[in-house]
């Protein structure tokens, strides 16, 4: 037996649910090492298993859920077998976790010194003034000040939540440390200086750390090596500098075939169809086979094993078993099987400005007092002025709570503004009642982010795309339906989704209903409020794919309101940035994305992850 | 000759049976709304406390048809018609009904409770409890007698019980093959009750709770008509008669409240959150004030009031049935009136987390108009909560009536009720021997359907919440 | 603070006036002076001068919201809603219809209401919290399923067996206790005991079944997660943790009926013959006394709302989000 390495190493974990009488196994044989001073990202979509991993080898796994087989040995320590009394002392102390969305992670009662305070009487014994001393120093560490420790979690902003998140894991001088989406639910500048402390972290203490990211740039940052998961496996398991060079994966391909950047500008997205597997389904052969571009007769009869394609480099496929067949070589894979080029604007469609934003500005007021007077305003827009042309993309960026949303709002008339002019085809929209209104209505529809709670889960598909219509447009039932129908084909949804319930289909293919839902009153006008924020990025291409095919056939014009900059570059002939109410820059998108003249652009094209370290 | 009554209760509770078969008759097709009532269904407890509801509510309806007796035809006058008004249960117990003694006589007693001054069998004067006029009347030799005759009626009794479930229960079983219960195995070569034998779950705690039920049935239908199984009361009616009696008047209370309160709590509360602004104002004002005044005061003064209402206008209500049921009524829409707030309130956060989400957003990007939002968008996805607080609400205004019925501000005290029940029963815990039957038998009789509407509850809620995954 | 505190009254003016408005109405308008003189007096004594009679000796003769006999200002003020309605906002509960003076009779009947309903109170929250995290404590065995299985089987009980059921067995079978009655002073113990103990067992079921629900809810939370990621002991998170912030809710329900304690619980008060001023309203229901129970109507939701604004204050002291403004 070899000697005890230092760090995590984890193997053959497997976990089960029982739930309703079925069997689920989230995750199935997953093995892989974290060295002493590595870090190492778990990299995978939504629903693949990596959070159960995490709760796994910290034993905090839902109730339900087991642990059903395999091994983690923390420096050469049996994590699995340790009494609960033992594990209370590993947890938090040698091995620590820090979660996904600080809004929810603190205790909202408590103080951060008291929260840190707990971990240090835990795991070092410290108490009193000592405790406080060694939680100022660590709040310090973490780049907080150190009058923060008397702070509660609710007067902290999201990034400064999980820094005193860190602080706390921080407490018992973990080996390793597992971030589970550290940055997911924080803005992109505020996930700069997270990931920048967490590698700072890792490297001055020596500790491994477990990154668990569905971001493939993140990743790339970050790791030094990468474990892809796919459907409670790991498919590929490489150094990063393999990985990103050459994945050897099909998956892990598509993964990046379907990343939309702004050197893809024009380019038909590849895509990944279909759906993962579910954690219960019986599967002969490789998990993958159903939605594999290379896929052959032996992947449906026998489960890959896990194969050295190049040195250090595994994959779980057929294709990288060296002494396997290899029936059609790797072209299948590299060329996007969709070579269409995508004409972005229909030159055909008529131009003209379909959205004119004056000077527009929603206040809100703030009361105080005894007689809840209005003592001030809270600026959510503050004079914006835009304008979108038909066929046209404009990109509004910006982080949470700039006002993109609200601007959304106010264009739609969902909301009174203070002040400022809107224009919709040239006609202003303020004073419009009554009928004339409602044929504005139809003239510009909104697409939500969330697909979940966008549709009513108590209609069916048919009753949410009617509603519009015989609220909207003159049509007959019979004309209604057969609209319906039309649109089911545009958005590439089967027929027999009329007469069922929003809860029956995927992410995407709700985010495909929804848009359904806003074509079905022929607007001119479409805004797209984060439309793909929600989804996983094979499912992103998709949608994308779908809303540039719209854009060209109907000459439509699109707000799009995102956070993404990689999807700006990819999908928008123009970008208006946004930060505090105002549009700080404006400009064609290659030009901005590449020459940012304001200092906030700048910061937020520096801040994206995926440049290298 | 009978006519047909239809008291003011007896059209409430055709409106409401009428109306839940509606609802489920449109229900029947949409998955999303029967999914949870099949979950509820399977489950064993679901099941079988389902079950006993539907005995209860069985018994409840049986003694909503009402009917008067024509009274021997005097030549040359109109038809006349008894004042007592009877029910089809009333029909059914007959027996028990007119099988009245003297006074208090315990559980299975072929003697009176009371001694009484009577003729000795030498002809002098001794004080003795007398027998029974109708408990255990048909036993010639009480002391000898006594065991074998009961033993013997109530094996009998338990025995149909069984043979009826050998019979029904292979039946139903056939009946919802595939639905309720999963395939069973190919019945050809087994005997219909192998599938209970090797399953557990559903099919067994239905299986055991029907058994029961037939069992207790049986054995009530062999000795009811011979002995006063649960004793007499103090005017000597059969306990077990005014407990079956009880049923319907708790059934009322816990279900017509809610039909008074839900368009209170379903209109303001949604309206409170959705619209906002005055309005909600305006409605939280209503119902603080409301909440603020203690509930039983509010009950008792309103029910004060309406008793002098009554009373002042007697003319109306000719029979001593109608008055008791108009008041009836008039306690169901006093705790109906004050009893709204609680949900409304929760509909009110409900309507105001709702109204933000973007399904709502959409449709006004629509310019859908308001009342459609709330009809269609609103309403339905509040149904569970509204579903929910009536089912655990049910059992806590069954109990509520027995406590204001004590406190005298309940039902008539001339109807039969298990409030009533209690309170006449709980000053002769005093004397000696106890009378404890009266007590036990109401307490009983309530308990178990708490018990079962609680524990339904917990099924429907644990369906139709989201939230509650893993509670209990 | 200040500034709540001040709008938190002004906002109690309406609510009251709200429930006066309604006691009236209900009083007065649906039931006039009229019939309630008619009940007193009984069938037998209805004549039209009996019935005046009653009313001018009980002060029910005036109009009631607008005196056309009246000059000036007495034209609004000398009506029964200002005698009997507007008159309590100062406290002033007048005499009951036997004559005795209310406010005197509160005074003296509030204490052994306070006796009972407090201790009652304080062992019955204890009780149920504590069992409550009991069996939140082993979730998932079968100590938690046989628990819970307990408090339905205890809240599907009427209240009224628990009552009969004491006093049959602490006061008849055992002679434990008396079954009921009242004595002031330190001997008071002995007839406050069977009273708070009935009380507190009558509704653990339903209160901690509530209790763990609400511990459950908290529970499955992220920052319990963080907590026992951070290695601390089941006891601690449970305790610190879950304890701390189910506080939150716990508090919405707790504080508010604390000044009503004042009042007393109506039953049981008038089945154990505590002399307070449950059984005091109960006595007048029956009586049909409504000078007392308009009093009283009055009394409970005044304070209602200061219970509500004890709760809002309460709030700041375990919510560091909560700041009064």
């Amino acid at each position: 037996m070899k000697a005890p390495m230092k760090g995590l190493l984890v193997e053959n974990l497997s976990v089960e649910i029982a739930s309703g009488g079925r069997l689920l196994k989230p995750v199935e044989g997953v093995s892989f090492a974290i060295g002493a001073d590595e870090c190492v990202a778990l990299l995978g979509e939504s629903g693949c298993g990596k959070s159960m991993t995490a709760l796994a080898l910290m034993r905090l796994l839902p109730e339900g859920a087991r642990v059903a087989s395999g091994s983690a040995r923390l420096d050469g320590e049996e994590l699995f077998a340790l009494p609960e009394a033992a594990m209370g002392e590993i947890r938090g102390g040698r091995l620590a976790m820090i979660f996904q969305e600080p809004q929810t992670s603190l205790n909202p009662v408590m103080t951060v010194a008291e929260q840190i305070a707990e971990a240090l009487a835990a795991h070092r014994k410290l108490n009193g003034a000592a405790a406080q001393a060694e939680a100022g120093r660590l709040l310090e560490a973490v780049g907080l000040e150190r009058d923060r420790l008397g702070a509660y979690p609710f007067q902290l902003s999201g990034g400064q939540r999980q820094r005193a998140l860190i602080a706390m894991m921080l407490a018992g001088e973990p080996e390793v440390l597992i971030a589970d989406e550290p940055t997911t639910a924080l803005d992109v500048t505020v996930q700069a200086q997270i990931l920048n402390l967490l590698r700072d972290l890792q490297r001055q203490r020596g500790m491994g750390l477990l990154l668990i990211t569905h971001d493939l740039d993140v990743a790339k940052d970050m790791a030094d090596r990468v474990a892809v998961m796919y459907a409670g496996q790991i498919v590929e398991w490489a150094s990063r500098d393999s990985l990103y060079a050459a994945p050897r994966h099909p998956y892990t391909e598509k993964l990046f075939a379907v990343l939309p950047r702004l050197e893809r500008r024009g380019e038909r997205l590849d895509s990944l169809p279909g759906r993962v597997p579910p954690p219960d389904a019986v599967i002969v052969g490789c998990r993958f086979a159903e939605r594999c571009p290379a896929v052959f007769a032996r992947c449906h009869e026998e489960a890959p094993g896990f194969h050295e394609a190049a040195p250090g480099h595994f994959a779980r496929c057929h294709l990288a078993d060296p002494v396997g067949r290899m029936p059609q070589g790797r072209s299948a894979v590299d060329l996007p099987p969709d070579g269409r080029r995508i004409a972005f604007r229909a030159s055909a469609l008529p131009t003209g400005a379909v959205l004119e934003v004056r000077d527009l500005a929603v206040h809100f007021p703030i009361r105080r007092g005894l007689f809840r007077r209005t003592v001030d305003q809270f600026k959510a827009v503050d004079g914006v002025s835009l304008s979108i042309q038909a066929g046209e993309t404009l990109a509004l960026v910006g982080e949470s709570g700039c006002g993109k949303s609200t601007l959304a709002r106010a264009v739609l008339r969902l909301l009174e503004p203070t002040r400022g002019e809107v224009r919709v085809a040239g006609e202003a929209i303020a004073g419009l009642s009554g009928e004339a209104l409602r044929k504005k209505r139809a003239e510009m529809q909104i697409v939500f982010q969330d697909p979940f709670s966008s549709l009513n889960p108590r209609m069916h598909v048919g009753e949410i795309l009617e509603e519009g219509m015989a609220a909207l447009l003159p049509l007959s039932a019979s004309q209604r339906r057969a609209r319906i129908a039309q649109l089911l084909d545009q958005v590439g949804l089967a027929h027999d989704a009329i007469g069922r319930y929003p809860h029956e289909f995927s992410g995407g293919q709700r985010q495909r209903i929804a848009i359904a839902r806003a074509l079905a009153v022929q607007p001119k006008l479409l805004i797209l409020d984060e439309p793909t924020s929600a989804l996983d990025v094979s499912v992103q291409a998709q949608i994308l794919n779908l809303l540039a095919d719209l854009q060209a056939e109907h000459g439509l014009a699109y707000l799009f309101i995102t956070h993404n900059l990689p999807v700006v570059g990819y999908l928008a002939q123009r970008v208006a940035v946004m930060r505090a109410g105002r549009i700080v820059e404006e400009g064609a998108a290659e030009a901005l994305l590449t020459a940012p003249k304001h200092e906030y652009t700048r910061l937020l094209l520096d801040s994206a992850p995926g440049r290298g370290r | 000759m009978i006519k047909p009554v239809l008291l003011w209760s007896d059209a409430l509770i055709l409106l409401l049976l009428w109306s839940v078969v509606g609802l489920v008759w449109l229900a029947r097709n949409n998955e999303a709304l029967r999914g949870p009532w099949r979950q509820v269904m399977r489950n064993p407890v679901g099941a079988g406390t389902a079950l006993i509801l539907a005995v209860y509510v069985g018994i409840g309806l049986l003694d909503s048809l009402h009917y008067v007796e024509r009274l021997p035809d005097q030549p040359g006058r109109e038809a006349q018609y008894s004042g007592e008004v009877r029910s089809a249960l009333d029909w059914v117990l007959t027996p028990l009904r007119e099988n009245v003694e003297k006074t208090y006589s315990a559980p299975f007693a072929i003697q009176l409770y009371a001694k009484e001054t009577m003729k000795g069998p030498e002809g002098g004067e001794i004080r003795d409890f007398p027998r029974l006029k109708h408990g255990g009347a048909h036993l010639a030799d009480a002391d000898k007698d006594f065991w074998p005759d009961v033993l013997l009626r109530g094996g009998l009794g338990m025995l149909g019980g069984l043979v009826l479930w050998l019979v029904v229960f292979p039946l139903w079983q056939r009946g919802s093959e595939g639905d309720l219960v999963a395939p069973v195995v190919s019945a050809k070569n087994k005997s219909p009750l192998t599938p209970l034998l090797e399953r557990g779950g559903l099919a067994s705690a239905f299986a055991w709770t029907l058994l029961a039920i037939l069992l207790l049935a049986g054995l009530l239908v062999a000795l009811a008509p011979y002995y006063h199984v649960l004793g007499t009361d103090k005017v000597g009616q059969d306990v077990l008669y005014l407990s079956l009696k009880s049923i319907r008047t708790g059934l009322l209370i816990g279900s017509l409240t809610t039909l008074v309160m839900l368009p209170f709590a379903l209109s303001l509360g949604i309206a409170a959150g959705y619209f906002g602004g005055r309005i909600d104002d305006v409605i939280q004002y209503l119902y603080t004030t409301l909440n603020s005044i203690p509930g039983v005061l509010l009950i008792a003064a309103a029910v004060l009031v309406v008793q002098v209402q009554i009373e002042a206008h007697a003319e109306l209500f000719n029979t001593a049935a109608a008055r008791s049921d108009v008041r009836l009524l008039a306690l169901c829409g006093i705790l109906g009136v004050t009893g709204w707030t609680g949900l409304a309130r929760l509909l009110r956060a409900e309507a105001l987390k709702l109204r933000e989400l973007e399904f709502v957003q959409a449709a006004r990007a629509f310019g859908v108009g308001h009342g459609r939002i709330l009809l269609r968008h609103l309403l339905p996805n509040v149904m569970h909560l509204v579903l929910i607080t009536v089912v655990l609400d049910f059992s806590g205004l069954v109990l509520a009536e027995a406590v204001l019925s004590y406190v005298g501000v309940g039902v008539d005290p001339g109807m039969i009720s298990f409030g009533n029940m209690i309170n006449g029963a709980r000053l002769e815990l005093a004397r000696e021997p106890v009378v404890w039957w009266q007590l036990a038998a109401a307490f009983l009789f309530m308990f178990v359907l708490v018990l079962a509407a609680n524990l339904f509850a917990d099924q429907v809620r644990e369906a139709l919440d989201p939230k509650s995954s893993g509670r209990k | 603070m200040l500034n709540y505190l001040i709008r938190r009254v002004l906002y109690a003016i309406p609510i009251l006036l709200g429930v006066n408005l309604l006691t009236f109405a209900l009083f007065f308008m649906v039931n006039t002076p009229d019939d309630m003189a008619r009940i007193h007096l009984g069938a037998k004594h209805v004549t039209a001068d009996a019935i005046s009679r009653w009313k001018s000796e009980h002060g029910y003769d005036k109009p009631l919201f607008f005196n056309d006999a009246a000059t000036g200002v007495a034209k609004a003020a000398d009506t029964l809603f200002v005698e009997k309605s507007l008159k309590l906002f100062a406290l002033d509960f007048g005499a009951a219809d036997d004559g005795r003076d209310i406010a005197r009779e509160i005074k003296t009947r509030m204490w052994p209401s306070l006796a009972i309903a407090l201790p009652t109170f304080l062992i019955g929250l204890l009780a149920y919290i504590s069992f409550a995290l009991l069996l939140v404590f082993f979730r998932g065995t079968r100590l938690d399923t046989a628990g819970v299985v307990l408090c339905v089987a205890l809240m599907s009980i009427s209240g009224l067996f628990y009552v009969i059921g004491g006093q049959y067995l602490m006061g008849k079978l055992w002679h434990w206790f008396p079954i009921s009655g009242y004595q002031p002073g330190l001997d008071a113990w002995k007839f406050l005991l069977m009273p708070v103990l009935v009380s507190v067992v009558a509704s653990i079921g339903d209160s901690s079944r509530f209790y763990r629900a609400l511990f459950y809810e908290e529970i499955a939370k992220d920052y319990v997660r963080t907590a026992r990621a951070k290695g601390l002991s089941e006891l601690r998170v449970l305790f610190r943790h879950v304890l701390g912030n189910a506080m939150i809710p716990i508090l919405t329900g707790v504080v508010v009926v604390l000044p009503r304690l004042f009042m007393g619980s109506l039953i049981i008060e008038s089945f154990f013959g505590i002399p307070g001023l449950g059984s005091y309203t109960i006595d007048a229901i029956q009586a049909q006394d409504f000078a007392i129970v308009r009093s009283m109507v009055f009394l409970g939701s005044l304070l209602y709302i200061f219970g509500l604004v004890l709760t809002d204050i309460s709030y700041t002291l375990v919510d560091p989000r909560v700041r009064l403004e």
